[in-house]
């Protein structure tokens, strides 16, 4: 395998065929909470990116020098640290989203995703590779952020980004929007359809039974 | 040198070493940016004064930072009252007072004793703000209301006539944590419902608090009712108990008594 080939299949696997929500069932809980709108499911997705991607390189970086018996508390430091960094960015240059995110923006140290990459990928794998692996699983966690976003805020609330698509009954219009969509339960039904859709298309992802 | 990172004072060092640059990573970062978080924090509260107010429509697009600083300026002015009292407290400037900060310590904030909007302490002073027209005439008086819903402190602005009477609107601007329930009781900031608030009356003709949220539609329907959001009985109870706390004894009952009696003009 070329370098070339392999740095596209380490950023574009996660999307489909690793994709960490919808394979690995990692990152669920935040995947729950941010998806009601399509504005907050991106900055989250840009926002786990970053982390995701640094974190990899910073731990890859210094791979070869953390002591075992203390690695993942190394790698907590160094995520928390970057998890601090982007939510006071956040805070500072998109006050509005920011307020909308809350707690689940602090909530990335805790996101299996970013401790998953870390321990089995970046504690192995030279820098700039663990980066673009960062990107990768930040986009495959984006792919299905911004999928369950777009139809939760849609048929929930008949907009997309905050612009009105389909006008609500609440508003004068035609649309009545489905409520259960706006409750973070939705979200677990979407996921799973996601889930499913995404193995009747790839059925070896199908885990052995037994 | 990987060889022996296992050892004790390899150890000792990554540790250090790594606290030390995250530590300088995370204080830099806050240093730097606080300026603009705090002008974040301040537009987007004078946002929602100015929409309280009716001067600004956020439905319609985004305002400009530039006016909301300009139409801020020109037509609000921040005043403090002493609770007790009800007088002004005018050694305090109300644009720098942090009624939050003064809650949290008990020389300048009281426990109070119906605390029916769980609001745990309140502040001594609160902040009142006046909003004038062109012609320096008092159009509208701002009193920030908080209260306990049902996942979060709730945080608005009641926005009332210069007769502190009739009421221009009710503005949900900030929740702790991730807020009310979307679509239920995250509705309080739907315009829909906002605009249910506009032109209802506090007091009735005793003077009495009348203000009520409610599902009874004789009462929603009068001009002291304002019709509850259906599936939100809590955060609608919630709204009732911050405006009941609010306009109550222990808030600014003898602020508004002084203040209908002719104390503002």
């Amino acid at each position: 395998m070329s370098e070339a080939k392999g740095v596209k299949q380490v950023l574009t696997g996660p999307i489909i065929n690793n994709n960490p929500i919808a394979l690995q069932i990692l990152g669920v809980c935040s995947a729950l909470a941010v998806t009601s709108k399509m504005e907050t499911a991106l900055v989250m997705t840009i926002a786990l990116t970053a982390v995701t991607a640094c974190s990899n390189l910073f731990i890859s970086l210094i791979r070869n020098h953390i002591p075992s018996s203390v690695r993942i508390i190394v790698q907590m430091t160094i995520i928390a640290s970057l998890v601090i960094v982007v939510d006071q960015v956040l805070q500072a240059y998109a006050y509005d989203v920011a307020k909308q995110l809350s707690v689940f923006v602090g909530l990335i140290i805790t996101n299996c995703i970013v401790m998953g990459r870390a321990e089995a990928y970046a504690m192995k794998t030279p820098p700039m590779l663990s980066f673009y692996d960062g990107i990768g699983n930040g986009l495959g966690y984006g792919a299905i952020l911004l999928s369950v976003g777009f139809v939760r805020e849609l048929f929930g609330n008949g907009s997309l980004f905050g612009v009105e698509i389909m006008a609500r009954v609440a508003d004068g219009g035609w649309y009545q929007p489905n409520g259960l969509l706006l409750l973070p339960p939705s979200a677990f039904f979407l996921i799973g359809g996601l889930i499913w859709m995404i193995r009747v298309y790839k059925p070896e992802q199908v885990e052995a039974k037994g | 040198m990987a060889s022996n990172k296992e050892s004790f004072g390899k150890t000792l060092f990554v540790v250090i070493g790594l606290c030390f640059i995250c530590s300088m990573l995370v204080s830099t970062a806050a240093v730097l940016l606080k300026p603009t978080q705090l002008e974040n924090k301040l537009l987007d509260k004078q946002k929602y004064i100015l929409e309280a107010a009716g001067l600004i429509d956020t439905r319609k697009g985004k305002v400009a930072k530039a006016d909301i600083i300009e139409q801020y300026n020109k037509h609000v002015e921040a005043k403090v009252v002493d609770l007790k009292t009800g007088d002004w407290v005018n050694d305090v400037d109300g644009n720098t007072f942090d009624v939050e900060k003064a809650a949290r310590t008990s020389a300048t904030s009281f426990i109070p004793v119906n605390d029916i909007a769980s609001v745990k302490r309140v502040a001594n002073y609160g902040v009142i703000y006046l909003v004038r027209d062109e012609n320096q005439q008092l159009k509208t008086v701002i009193i920030p209301v908080k209260g306990y819903g049902l996942w979060s402190t709730m945080f608005a602005f009641l926005a009332v006539e210069a007769d502190l009477n009739t009421i221009r609107s009710l503005v949900y601007y900030d929740f702790t944590g991730s807020g009310e329930t979307p679509g239920l009781g995250g509705e309080v900031q739907n315009p829909q419902w906002i605009a249910k608030w506009t032109g209802k009356k506090l007091y009735n003709e005793q003077g009495e608090l009348a203000i009520k949220v409610t599902k009874i539609p004789t009462i929603a329907n009068s001009q002291y009712g304002v019709d509850a959001l259906s599936g939100a009985t809590l955060t609608g109870n919630g709204v009732q108990n911050s405006l009941e706390f609010w306009l109550g004894e222990e808030g600014f009952a003898k602020f508004i008594e002084k203040a209908r009696n002719g104390g503002l003009s």
